[in-house]
């Protein structure tokens, strides 16, 4: 570990990470935000906040349809059981992944980077959690029994749940992947709740931060604790990291469906998970960068050590990709060479090559370090690798699905209306959520990033490291 | 506690009341003792009587019986005695909730077939076949299977119409007392074919009554070509009574007995018989079947060699064929001895025919005309066949088919008809475009029509008369040889409809006479002996008449010299010159036959054997002339000749010939019921009667409109097995050769499991053999099914969207080449894995194993994930997507199985092997003392209703059951074993039989 932390290139000493002239200042750029006293929320904010709410409204509209009317309104059929809704559940769990990593793993390896983005990473991942989590409910055939998938008292039978099923193990996973999460960002809140309510001029403002603030005072005993706390919940996050999407995976690899009963799923799934996650978060940060003028606290350092993991996590599953055609005609399965010569050349061919241009291919620009400091590239890439990530989900669900085994009960699947508007549904609910939060709560995390900037003075310079 | 001591609320009211007083009435006001007495029997708490110990039994009692009489009036129960079968004595003592079966028999287009009707507290809810019957032996056709669904119609025509307008019963009373029949100069009626022996003695009657009336019989698909066919060969019209199961070679000319132009399920019983493959007995005893049609049918799909042509073509085959084996001579022939497929394959056969000379057999299909029929005798005749017999018919045919009808056209259009009762059928729809049916029943100035339908013909009629359904009535059907079995109706007339033979003895007689005793009278005169009344009961149970005439086959020899004579003449009228342009065949559908089963749902949403095409018909074109015309599946096309035109969809059908179209007719029905109206396109729009089953020279254009065609197995890239060991087929030669074939065409691994294997070694454990080579195809355990377990119909739309729920299906492969593919059929129900993949998936445990090694649902667990639909590498599992009950008519309701319960939407639902029979039936064991399940007590629906008994149900513990030693068999295998899952229902290897000179 020391090691680790030794390397100057690890340690992005040089050049600076944020630019702040001094805590005041950064207190003050933050706070206002949320505050809007000095600074005025712009009409636009609202305005977009209003759209984002309309079509959240959108979704309410259709889950009520759905819930009244059946599965039948969306598309899915025999043989695809699951289309856009478990489609859309893992894309949603994906983009969450890349909070819990930010704010979890590059703790505990210390990159101080996460600083300025962790905070929004975290908001972002409970956000897409909820996103995630309507699916598996509404999915069910009957929404009103879904509570039996939970071990609460359940009918008058009192039966188990099947323990066996991927998708138990899915409702563990994720309602804990939920809660760990929403602690560890809540704990991180803290001292800026503080901070808040120190600032708070209206007696509401007083009681609602203050509640939240859960009497914080700044000792040292507090940042005793509270280092602690944030260690533990960052170590117990950390294996979450990998299993939520591991055990997501297992819903596909532990069936029998050829293209979905692979081994390398969990890896694979885990680094695409960070790859969209990483690039969802990209998105989000250079609106705000953009509109929120935070250019001196999300630098460009900041974007391309994000690209660089884009570019990693893309590699890896480029990779998975490659090495899921080898095996398949390694294995001379003949189901299994099917599925796979089916995806690349099947009816579902633009479905896969749109994935792979967007996984594959379009992240490679990122060798170039140019590429990586381009803003409207990270701004596109950011775009397409979602898009190609959710493509991803899609093939595997649906050419796995119409044409597995039998021939004759092969078929095609086209979404409906209500398929469509559902996921720009919650595309609307995350978009809400996340500009409730950038208005209402501090979206960079000013205690932390304090400490950045302390951290500045008393690193060893450049020069310093060369001349050891 | 008495009136004296509790003054109720009334009497205070009305007797203490202090300050202003209201009243309610004026006796209230008054306070009569009327009023007292009122408001003391008004109000029980008031009432003397119920304080009286007594009294109160006596109301208790009052109660108890009124409640059983308000029963007796909902029960519809016939007031006629019917004697139930299949349960024996024991069933005459009724309890409540268990069913009763009773016997009754259906005639469709003259084929009878005996069945066995499931009825659960005075319902019919599922029909069988019945054992004694031999036109059913057991088995049941699609067609019987769905008529229950008939009954609960909720389209059925319920009332008497006069002028389309609704009218009363006594209005037709009246109109038919005031009907001046005289001489019966201009007196017609107008029936189906006539097999009902108490009809036909009706029909004697009122020709006798009424000399100068006429009978006329009119069958949209009919038999008619086969006694001509016989009278041209023979010079008397005689039924040909082939025996499939004598036969080792069979040449079937355009004739799809094991589909659609033999509706009734000896048929396919007896072909199986010799085709059935389980000792090498059985191998070197394999019949070979060669099939020569246009389009492709089940009996091509199931044959070893089969040849493409024309509709029209075959009388030339025939032709050559009867040349080539010497039968007759002086023929004209073509093709012979060339290097074509053609002729290669009339060279095969006839060496096979030859060779096999008693045990050949030749036959010819109803469409064919009447000289293919003969040829055929003939051929019989010279190979000294024994294969076929011939009897009279029992019931006069001479006044029957489409010329008979053109007549009666004419007659109904000169105005010298002035009274016309059709007899059941929808003539106005069915009859040849030519005859202008609908036009020329105008011009009749009293018309009786009684179907069961508001129909085209019902809309054009004077008066319409509500008809019973086949399960409503009693009646008779004779078969072809004559053997009669009694029709008892299961049920009170739901709408009060009437049978044929009534309302025929009505117009005769003058007087209303029930159909029961017109029927009992009848038998009651046929019986010789004085115990006519234990013969009647003894055929009401048995489902067959004794001593009905079963005809004795008569000897005939062929009058080749006459024949060739005949032939050569009839040459010119009935090979119109080939045309150029398209040839339109018209063929029987699978779902509706000829529109009758237009309006039932179950019917429509059966895929078609070949195409698996519902709710619709189309224009069958080849491969081929898809090309030529340009044309891909749902482009409409019109279809013309004439001044006959109709605009139809096409679908490509692979093995079709050439410069050929087939369409199915049955569709486009306008008046109908809510199932069938506008689904498919009227093909009697194009059908004359000189085209009565093939017209040639149709234009064929393209419109570029499209419509959407509904299948249930994609078209394309599902059509083929794509190399997949799925159905597996080979050749008896090759069985012979390596028995080890089967078996080697995929490796199964073995399974290391982290979990000890779970023990089926103990108690009764169910599987499932399903022979590949007995299947035909046929669809009746699909439809079996549906009736047994109450599958939804989910209509076009949803079975468009993939979502169609049938928990046995058939799936059809295409093999070789797309022009001369093969047909493979294989039916699905759920495999009931060991190692399920479908059960360890589902979260909340709603499908589970049972100990006897059934896969269990659970419907009121299932929150519908459908997790356990994707992992079933089979796709057997059906999610109910939406409510499909939800606008389903009440009455519909009626048709369902009690013992088992109808989904409701966002469940899961699957095969279960019937489990309800299965439970049934050890309660009942039990009931006995014994623990032991005899083999065979158990059959589910499929395989009950199995024609070729292809699906064999049974304890695979026990070494002796039959399913046991089926699964010993080395043709043996299960589908994907090599997943792990260890498949309970298990196939037997197709073999086929084909003649090695045509394989090289």
């Amino acid at each position: 570990m020391s090691a680790v932390l030794q390397d100057p290139a690890l340690m992005e000493v040089n050049p600076p990470l944020v630019r702040s002239t001094n805590y005041h200042d950064l207190t003050e750029q933050i706070s206002a935000i949320v505050e809007g006293d000095v600074i005025k929320t712009p009409t636009k904010y609202w305005i977009t906040l209003g759209v984002t709410a309309s079509i959240t409204g959108l979704l309410g509209a259709m889950l009520g349809y759905l819930l009244v009317t059946g599965i039948g309104v969306w598309g899915n059929n025999r043989p695809v059981g699951w289309a856009w809704d478990i489609t859309n559940f893992v894309f949603w769990i994906g983009i969450g992944h890349a909070g819990t990593l930010i704010s979890a793993i590059l703790f505990l390896f210390r990159q101080k980077w996460r600083t300025s983005i962790n905070r929004s990473a975290e908001a972002m991942t409970l956000f897409a959690v909820m996103c995630a989590g309507i699916f598996p409910l509404f999915h069910t055939g009957r929404p009103w029994r879904a509570y039996w998938l939970f071990p609460i008292p359940n009918t008058d039978l009192n039966l188990w749940q099947n323990f066996r099923s991927p998708l138990i193990w899915d409702v563990f996973a994720v309602s804990t992947y939920f809660t760990v999460s929403a602690l560890f960002w809540f704990t991180g809140l803290v001292p800026d709740l503080a901070t808040l309510r120190d600032r708070s001029t209206t007696r509401v403002k007083q009681v609602v931060f203050g509640l939240l603030s859960l009497g914080w005072r700044g000792s040292a005993r507090h940042w005793n604790n509270y280092e602690k706390a944030y260690l533990i919940l960052a170590a117990i996050s950390t294996p979450l990291v990998l299993s939520v999407h591991s055990i997501v995976s297992f819903d596909f690899a532990t069936s029998v469906v050829p293209g979905w009963h692979t081994t390398i799923f969990p890896p694979y799934f885990v680094a695409g998970a960070i790859f969209s996650g990483f690039a969802c978060v990209m998105t989000l940060l250079l609106i705000a960068r953009w509109t929120l003028n935070l250019q001196n606290l999300i630098t460009m350092k900041h974007l391309e050590n994000m690209n660089k993991i884009i570019l990693v996590t893309g590699s890896v599953v480029s990779y998975a990709y490659a090495c899921e055609f080898f095996i398949a005609w390694y294995s001379g399965n003949i189901y299994e060479r099917f599925t796979f010569w089916n995806r690349a050349f099947g009816p579902y061919w633009w479905a896969a090559w749109s994935m792979y241009t967007c996984n594959l291919i379009i992240p490679q620009l990122y060798w170039f370090k140019k590429m990586r400091n381009n803003l409207w590239v990270m701004f596109i890439i950011s775009i397409t690798t979602n898009i190609g990530m959710w493509f991803e989900r899609f093939v595997i669900i649906a050419t796995s699905l119409t044409r597995d085994f039998l021939p004759s009960s092969w078929g095609y699947f086209h979404p409906t209306y209500v398929d469509m508007c559902t996921f720009a549904g919650t595309i609307g609910l995350f978009l809400t959520l996340f500009l409730v939060f950038a208005r209402f709560l501090p979206m960079i995390a000013i205690s932390e990033v304090k400490g950045v900037l302390a951290v500045e003075k008393h690193t060893f310079k450049g020069e310093e490291v060369a001349t050891r | 506690m008495s009136s004296s001591q509790t003054p109720s609320l009334i009497t205070i009211q009305t007797q203490n009341v202090t300050g202003k007083k209201y009243w309610r009435s004026l006796n209230q006001l008054a306070d009569t003792p009327e009023f007292q007495e009122w408001v003391h029997r008004e109000f029980p708490a008031n009432a003397s009587e119920m304080l009286d110990g007594n009294s109160r039994r006596t109301v208790l009692k009052l109660m108890a019986a009124s409640f059983g009489l308000a029963g007796l009036t909902a029960c519809r129960r016939p007031v006629e005695h019917i004697l139930p079968n299949a349960m024996g004595t024991e069933a005459e003592n009724y309890a409540p909730g268990e069913p009763f079966f009773y016997s009754t028999v259906m005639s469709q287009s003259g084929h009878v077939t005996g069945l066995m009707v499931e009825t659960h507290d005075g319902r019919p809810t599922k029909i069988e076949g019945n054992p004694d019957h031999p036109h059913s032996l057991g088995a049941a056709t699609a067609f019987q299977q769905a008529s229950v669904l008939g009954v609960y119609d909720p389209d059925r025509s319920a009332k008497v119409l006069n002028g389309g307008k609704e009218a009363k019963w006594p209005d037709l009373v009246a109109a038919i007392a005031k009907l001046a029949l005289g001489d019966g100069a201009g007196l017609r009626f107008l029936s189906g074919f006539v097999s009902s022996p108490t009809l036909a003695s009706l029909r004697a009657d009122a020709l006798k009554k009424y000399p100068k009336a006429k009978w006329v019989e009119y069958e949209a698909l009919s038999r008619d070509n086969e006694l001509a066919g016989a009278q041209l060969a023979f010079g008397q019209p005689l039924y040909a009574h082939p025996k499939w199961d004598k036969a080792k070679i069979v040449v079937a000319l355009d004739h799809d007995f094991l589909g659609l132009d033999a509706p009734s399920p000896f048929f396919t019983r007896a072909f199986t018989k010799r085709r059935r493959v389980e000792s090498e007995e059985d191998l070197e005893k394999m019949n070979r079947l060669y099939a020569v049609e246009s389009q492709f049918s089940l009996t091509g799909a199931n044959a070893d060699h089969r040849l493409r042509m024309k509709g029209s073509d075959v009388r030339q085959f025939a032709a050559d064929l009867a040349n080539a084996v010497g039968a007759v001579s002086g023929l004209n022939v073509v093709g012979n001895g060339g290097a074509d497929k053609r002729a290669k394959f009339l060279a095969a056969v006839v060496k096979d025919l030859k060779a096999a000379g008693a045990e050949a057999l030749v036959v010819a299909g109803p469409r064919q005309p009447a000289s293919v029929h003969a040829l055929a005798a003939a051929i019989n005749e010279k190979l000294g066949s024994t294969c076929v017999t011939y009897t009279k018919p029992v019931i006069d045919k001479s006044n029957s088919g489409v010329e008979a009808l053109k007549a009666l056209a004419g007659e109904m259009s000169g105005g010298q008809v002035s009274t016309l009762v059709i007899l059941g059928g929808n003539p106005a729809y069915t009859a040849p475009a030519d005859t202008q049916f609908s036009v020329a029943l105008s011009k009749v100035a009293v018309s009786l029509h009684l179907g069961q339908e508001v129909d085209e013909t019902a809309a054009g009629a004077t008066w319409h008369i509500p008809e019973a359904h086949m399960l409503e009535s009693w009646g008779d059907e004779a078969t072809s040889e004559g053997l009669a079995a009694i029709q008892q109706p299961m049920i009170e007339p739901m709408h009060g409809g009437k049978t044929a033979a009534e309302v025929a003895s009505w117009i005769t007689a003058g007087r209303f006479t029930k159909s029961h005793d017109l029927v009992k009278n009848y038998w009651l005169a046929q019986f010789t002996g004085n115990k006519k009344e234990e013969m009647w009961r003894k055929a009401l149970h048995d489902g067959v008449v004794a001593a009905s005439k079963t005809t004795d086959p008569v000897k005939v020899t062929v009058d080749t010299r006459k024949l060739a004579a005949a032939l050569t003449a009839t040459t010119a009228a009935e090979a119109k010159p080939a045309a150029s342009g398209i040839e339109v065949g018209f063929y029987p559908s699978s779902s509706t036959w000829d529109g009758r089963f237009a309006n039932n749902g179950w019917l429509q949403e059966t895929p078609d054997p070949i195409s698996k095409l519902v709710w619709g018909n189309a224009a069958m074109v080849s491969p081929k002339t898809a090309r030529d015309q340009k044309l891909t599946d749902g482009d409409v096309v019109t279809l013309s000749r004439g001044n006959v035109k109709v605009e139809a969809a096409v679908m490509v059908q692979p093995g079709h010939a050439d410069d050929a179209v087939s369409v199915a007719l049955g569709y486009g029905r306008e008046k109908c019921g809510r199932a069938g109206k506008g689904v498919g396109f009227n093909a009697n729009l194009i059908r004359t009667s000189d085209g009565f089953y093939f017209g040639q020279g149709f234009a064929l254009a393209i419109t570029g409109k499209r419509e959407t065609l509904a299948t249930t197995q994609e078209r394309g890239a599902g059509d083929t097995q794509n190399g997949r060991p799925l159905v597996r087929e080979g050749t008896a030669e090759e069985y012979k050769k390596n028995p080890k074939f089967v078996e080697e065409m995929s490796e199964v691994p073995e399974i290391h499991s982290i979990y000890p294997e779970f023990s089926y070694a103990q108690g009764n454990q169910w599987g499932m053999a399903i022979d590949l080579t007995a299947c035909t195809g046929c669809n009746a355990c699909v439809v079996a099914c549906v009736a047994e377990n109450n599958t939804p119909v989910v209509g076009k739309d949803q079975v468009l969207r993939g979502r169609e729920m049938h928990w046995i299906r058939m799936d059809r492969y295409y093999t070789g080449d797309e022009n001369d593919p093969q047909v493979v059929e294989q039916p699905i129900p759920c495999m009931q894995c060991e190692n399920a993949p479908c059960e360890n998936v589902c979260p909340v445990q709603a499908t589970t194993h049972s100990p006897e090694g059934l896969n269990d649902m659970a419907y009121n667990r299932c929150v519908g994930t459908r997790y356990c639909a994707n992992n079933c590498p089979f796709k057997v599992r059906h999610f109910n997507f939406l409510n499909y009950h939800k606008n389903e008519p009440e009455v519909q309701g009626l048709v369902y199985n009690p013992d088992v319960s109808v989904r409701m939407r966002g469940v899961m639902e699957k095969c279960t092997y019937c489990v309800q029979r299965i439970e049934e039936t050890k309660i009942k064991a039990k009931r006995d003392g014994r623990r032991e399940i005899k083999d065979g007590e158990i059959k589910t629906a499929c395989q009950q209703t199995c024609p070729a008994e292809a699906i064999v149900f049974g304890n695979i513990n026990d070494p002796n059951s039959r399913v046991s030693k089926l699964k010993k068999q080395e043709r043996n295998y299960a589908m994907l074993a090599e997943l792990g899952i260890k498949p309970r229902t298990t196939y037997l290897a197709k073999l086929r039989n084909p003649n090695p000179e045509l394989t090289v």
